[in-house]
């Protein structure tokens, strides 16, 4: 680990005095001159430290029986584990998006020059974050006995369209109206603090040149604006996968669900199915934070003098390093 | 805001020569409206008056150098010509068409944010801290304009962008974003992005300030070529040399008013007010 990367360090490399090498940097400087770097013995210790006890957590976690290992094999890819699975990534998908397309016009409302679109969206922001998500959730649920049916209309005046509520709201609509309601309003101090990290000379510039409001907006303050919002949305989005767990409180089977009713039907099983839901949930997380990655990356574009390799560049490189060297010790 | 007349509100141009008079080039200046034109300009932020009665005509091809000290409004002046900053009265002109505003019997109302944009699209503005888009390549930079209203297709305008980037010296630099260049290359980078919609006046709100000496030069030098195309520019600078070298008009601005103004030669060898003399033996 530590060696190899400080033989690849072009200055460090040992070079036999018989052998004239010249690197592509230019010759090398006098060898009495060479800079050798600090010794740090510290370093060392410390990594074997955090080893050991890395691997005596890895050994406790598989020996211990009590964690049940076959059960967890057996229950991890049950179809009814799945099938809560599902519910999980449909009601995040869907509370994802609304949350985000509504923070969106939130935020635009917040920043807008109008008082009472500013000061509704503010109230909306305020109400919302300061429900708790399962009194939200419950609430809802309970929504149809307090509005039996929904209608559209001019308020005190007639009433255009009308919706039986309890048709509507099966127990996936509640959750994600629910999850969107609170999402959203998040998501809305997330998209006005990007909006408001664009300096104010990009604005000026696209107002100088004439640059028609909707360009502006989608070509040079969005574009800007994303590379802030996107790590902020992300970490949104992941307390949203482990938010879903509650919609389990509007009898909807989501991951957690599933693995809830499964532990009081086989009690004995309760630590390998909450291993089960742990190991999924971490799978999501992770594969939200791959995404995360390349899309911020995406957005870097301009923002960094040269990019960072990918982790998978990176790889490449170091195997081509390693294969160049092979290559090179055969030779000799 | 208070709006109430104070007592010198039209004699912006106290003291003042009326500019380049005796001009050879009177004659036809006559017949053409003035390229910028700006009437009783006043402005205030707050109980801070800014402008406190600007007048000035600046001539279709001239280039006016407008000098000042800090805080003499001489900014928010230029800002006003393309309407990011709005007069509280008064009007501003270019080739004889109202900016910002249209007139309504005696009064003057405030156009659409889209009519403005409009305007603006004819004006170029090259800002102090060059305000380059950062995510887009020095050739997106300049081509986005031309695109985003309408005045060219996607590749007319890379080509149109290419050519003003060769222009202004930076053929090499097209795909380079703004991070990557240097101060003086991304002002010049600025100044095709400024070009690429063919203005009729183009505002350069001091360029230069921003710059490491050595960087002072090439910009300056792009804005002199600039010049010599007869295309208007009104430039607030510090650079006398170039104000001496470039300039038909030398406008001395201070607490808002216009204290003289006048032929390089009248205002930066023979000023005749004292705040001008003031100025200059602090800047020189």
């Amino acid at each position: 680990m530590g060696d190899t990367d400080e033989t690849s360090r072009p200055g460090v490399t040992l070079v036999r005095a018989d052998e004239p090498v010249t690197p592509p940097g230019g010759p090398r400087p006098d060898a009495a001159e060479r800079v050798v770097p600090l010794r740090r013995p510290g370093r060392w210790i410390a990594t074997v430290v955090v080893l050991v006890v890395f691997a005596q957590i890895v050994h406790g976690l598989i020996t211990n029986p009590f964690f049940q290992w076959d059960r967890f094999g057996y229950w991890f890819v049950r179809p009814v584990v799945l099938e809560g699975l599902l519910i999980t990534l449909k009601v995040t998908a869907l509370a994802g998006v609304f949350g985000l397309l509504g923070g969106v016009v939130l935020a635009l409302c917040r920043l807008s020059r109008s008082p009472v679109l500013q000061s509704m969206s503010w109230i909306y922001i305020w109400l919302f974050r300061s429900v708790p998500l399962i009194v939200l959730l419950l609430f809802l649920y309970n929504f149809s006995a307090l509005y039996p049916t929904l209608g559209l209309g001019i308020p005190f005046g007639p009433t255009f369209v009308e919706f039986n509520e309890s048709a509507l709201a099966t127990e996936i609509v509640i959750a994600v109206v629910g999850l969107g309601l609170n999402e959203s309003a998040y998501a809305a101090e997330v998209v006005r603090g990007g909006i408001l990290s664009v300096d104010h000379g990009q604005h000026e510039a696209a107002a100088a040149l004439g640059l028609p409001r909707r360009y502006q907006f989608r070509r040079i303050v969005a574009p800007q604006a994303l590379r802030s919002i996107v790590p902020n949305y992300v970490n949104q989005l992941i307390n949203l996968i482990k938010a879903t767990s509650l919609v389990f409180y509007v009898s909807l089977l989501d991951l957690f669900g599933q693995v809830q009713s499964l532990g009081s039907t086989y009690p004995g099983d309760i630590v390998p199915l909450l291993i089960v839901a742990t190991v999924w949930y971490v799978i999501l997380t992770s594969l939200v934070s791959v995404v995360q990655y390349y899309v911020e990356r995406y957005f870097a574009r301009g923002a960094v003098r040269t990019m960072p390799l990918t982790p998978l560049q990176k790889l490449r490189a170091g195997i081509a390093e390693l294969r160049g060297r092979i290559a090179a010790g055969a030779v000799r | 805001m208070t709006t109430d007349a104070s007592p010198d509100s039209t004699t912006g141009a106290r003291g003042g020569t009326s500019p380049s008079s005796g001009d050879a080039f009177d004659l036809l200046a006559d017949v053409r409206p003035a390229a910028v034109e700006v009437h009783g300009a006043h402005k205030w932020f707050g109980t801070n008056h800014v402008l406190a009665g600007i007048d000035l005509t600046v001539r279709p091809g001239q280039v006016a150098v407008v000098l000042g000290p800090s805080g003499s409004g001489k900014s928010t002046l230029l800002r006003t010509v393309n309407h990011l900053e709005k007069l509280d009265r008064g009007h501003v002109s270019i080739n004889g068409e109202l900016i910002g505003v249209r007139r309504h019997g005696t009064r003057l109302k405030e156009l659409g944010a889209r009519a403005i944009l409009r305007q603006r699209a004819g004006i170029g503005f090259v800002f102090q801290n060059f305000n380059l888009f950062p995510h887009l390549t020095a050739l997106e930079n300049v081509a986005a304009a031309p695109v985003a209203t309408g005045r060219a297709g996607r590749a007319e305008a890379r080509a149109l962008a290419a050519t003003l980037l060769e222009r202004v010296g930076l053929a090499d630099k097209e795909d380079a974003f703004p991070r990557q260049l240097s101060g003086g290359q991304q002002q010049r980078v600025a100044i095709a992005r400024a070009l690429a919609l063919r203005p009729g006046v183009i505002l350069f709100d001091e360029p230069t300030s921003a710059l490491d000496p050595e960087l002072v030069g090439e910009v300056l030098g792009v804005i002199e070529d600039l010049a010599s195309t007869g295309t208007t520019l009104v430039v607030v600078t510090h650079e006398i040399g170039f104000a001496r070298k470039v300039a038909d008009l030398v406008v001395f601005l201070d607490h808002g008013v216009v204290v003289e103004q006048g032929t390089p030669t009248e205002v930066l060898d023979h000023p005749r007010h004292p705040r001008t003399r003031e100025f200059l033996a602090k800047v020189l």
